[in-house]
């Protein structure tokens, strides 16, 4: 649970609850984005973003995020345990 | 050098280590801790310690937040779960915390209907799709969890939610390290600062740091090189007598915090007055309770839990780990009766535990020592 996953935002599916569906190594959750309102307008499709426990916790730019995610491929099981989870994950 | 080879920039990972041996004063033993967990596993993982200089000493700090609950809140976690009708979730690290008799699993195999959950949000869910059942969510974590704890929190009570409740141990990071720079064992030079719970937070709470300890502070990224890089800064301070807090992350901390997450947690929490720590004892105002307008939602209230606390295993030593005086092979157990499988301690339960770390990769770094 310590990790935080980049992950691309691919579409706000729940405007009002402020969830929006996030390609994460080509696993396709909701999480929620809401603790990013007001950062500089807000999250967009396109954007990416640190997931952490189903929520989006900062916005970084693309390279950040393919450099963060080689690192956790690195690390191996962890991060694949962490997928695991992620893909348990059923937020509506 | 062979782990450099794997960094990202080889080459800097090189001029990196070059310079790190040029700021050190020989004769001087420099005391560096990483406060988070992350980076300890990066540390072990990447061999980060054989890059530098002998006399500059990592320690691994409290910044795990499985390491850190005590016994006594896995005991009350569980006789909630035992209660009719609860569904008790949790997320996955901290299904195997032993408690005084067992751990979240041993009672999931006993019969009682626990969880384990990715999010705050999907034990939300869980509540939604089972009216008729009570579902309560074992929160821990630090900065970094804590607002997603909360959000998830203010919209139970928006859509009133009634058979939904939040067992709150979440933990700030500031005391633990207060406590640790007033502690007479240890004598730390600076400070390797959390990456994560720092995108919260900011760097501004760290500025004690320097001012009341004159210690430097330097919040880093997971990579090898930001590690790297960071030790290179504090010792670069140290070498020039500065002392201050410098962000090496900046392309994800951004020096005020998360302004959202802050207002957010400060609607729905409050600081209790004092916290059991594993291994730490009692520090206060280090943990965190739900405000009055949402004490409703607070499990602890709801269901009454026994409370009591438990004395850490005698066997055990994590509390001298957490605070960095033993490094985890020189814990007795270490090993033997305290694996990953069958953790005795919590910092071999979590892969961020230093022990845990250090039995994963830390034994390749050993064996490489002896040959
Ligand atoms: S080896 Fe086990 S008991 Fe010893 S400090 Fe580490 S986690 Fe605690």
């Amino acid at each position: 649970m310590c990790l935080a996953i980049p992950g691309q935002v691919i579409e706000i599916v729940d405007d009002a609850n402020r969830l929006a569906k996030v390609d994460v190594a080509g696993v396709r959750r909701n999480v929620s984005i809401g603790l990013l309102d007001g950062e500089d307008g807000g999250v967009v499709p396109g954007d990416w973003v640190l997931i952490h426990v189903g929520f989006a916790i900062s916005k970084v730019d693309e390279e950040e995020a393919r450099a963060t995610r080689d690192l956790l491929v690195r690390m191996g099981a962890d991060y694949e345990q962490e997928l695991e989870e992620l893909k348990a994950s059923v937020i509506e | 050098m062979r782990f450099v080879d794997e960094f990202r920039d080889p080459e800097l990972g090189r001029a990196l280590s070059g310079e790190i041996l040029s700021l050190v004063e020989p004769g001087r033993h420099y005391k560096l801790m990483e406060v988070c967990g992350g980076h300890t596993h990066s540390i072990y993982k990447y061999g980060i310690d054989d890059l530098l200089p002998a006399n500059v000493e990592l320690v691994h700090g409290p910044g795990c937040p499985v390491c850190v609950i005590p016994m006594g809140r896995v005991d009350d976690g569980i006789a909630i779960a035992h209660q009719d009708g609860v569904i008790f979730t949790c997320f996955g690290d901290m299904m195997r915390v032993p408690g005084s008799s067992g751990s979240l699993l041993d009672a999931k195999a006993a019969g009682a209907d626990i969880r384990m959950v990715y999010s705050p949000l999907d034990a939300l869910r869980i509540a939604k799709h089972n009216p008729e059942r009570q579902v309560v969510f074992f929160a821990i974590g630090f900065e970094t969890t804590a607002p997603s704890t909360a959000l998830t929190l203010k919209r139970a009570r928006a859509e009133h939610l009634p058979n939904f409740s939040v067992m709150c141990s979440h933990v700030t990071i500031v005391p633990p390290v207060r406590a640790l720079l007033e502690s007479p064992d240890l004598r730390l030079d600076g400070f390797i600062g959390p990456g994560h719970v720092s995108t919260v937070v900011g760097a501004r709470p760290f500025e004690f740091i320097p001012a009341d300890y004159g210690r430097p502070v330097v919040i880093s990224g997971f990579e090898p090189l930001d590690i790297l890089q960071s030790i290179e800064m504090i010792l670069r301070q140290l070498a020039a007598g500065r002392c201050e807090v410098e962000n090496q992350y900046k392309r994800v901390v951004p020096y005020e915090g998360n302004l959202r997450a802050l207002e957010v947690m400060a609607e729905v929490f409050e600081l209790r007055p004092h916290f059991e720590w594993r291994g730490l004892g009692f520090i206060s105002h280090s943990g965190l309770k739900l405000t009055e307008a949402y004490a409703e939602l607070d499990a602890e209230a709801r269901f009454s839990v026994p409370g009591v606390r438990v004395a850490d295993p005698k066997a055990c030593q994590c509390g001298e780990v957490l605070k960095g005086v033993i490094k985890p092979w020189e814990c007795k157990v270490f090993g033997t009766a305290c694996t990953p499988e069958r953790p005795i301690g919590t910092c071999m339960v979590s892969s961020e535990g230093a022990c845990a770390a250090y039995y994963n990769f830390g034994r390749f770094a050993r064996e490489r020592e002896v040959v």
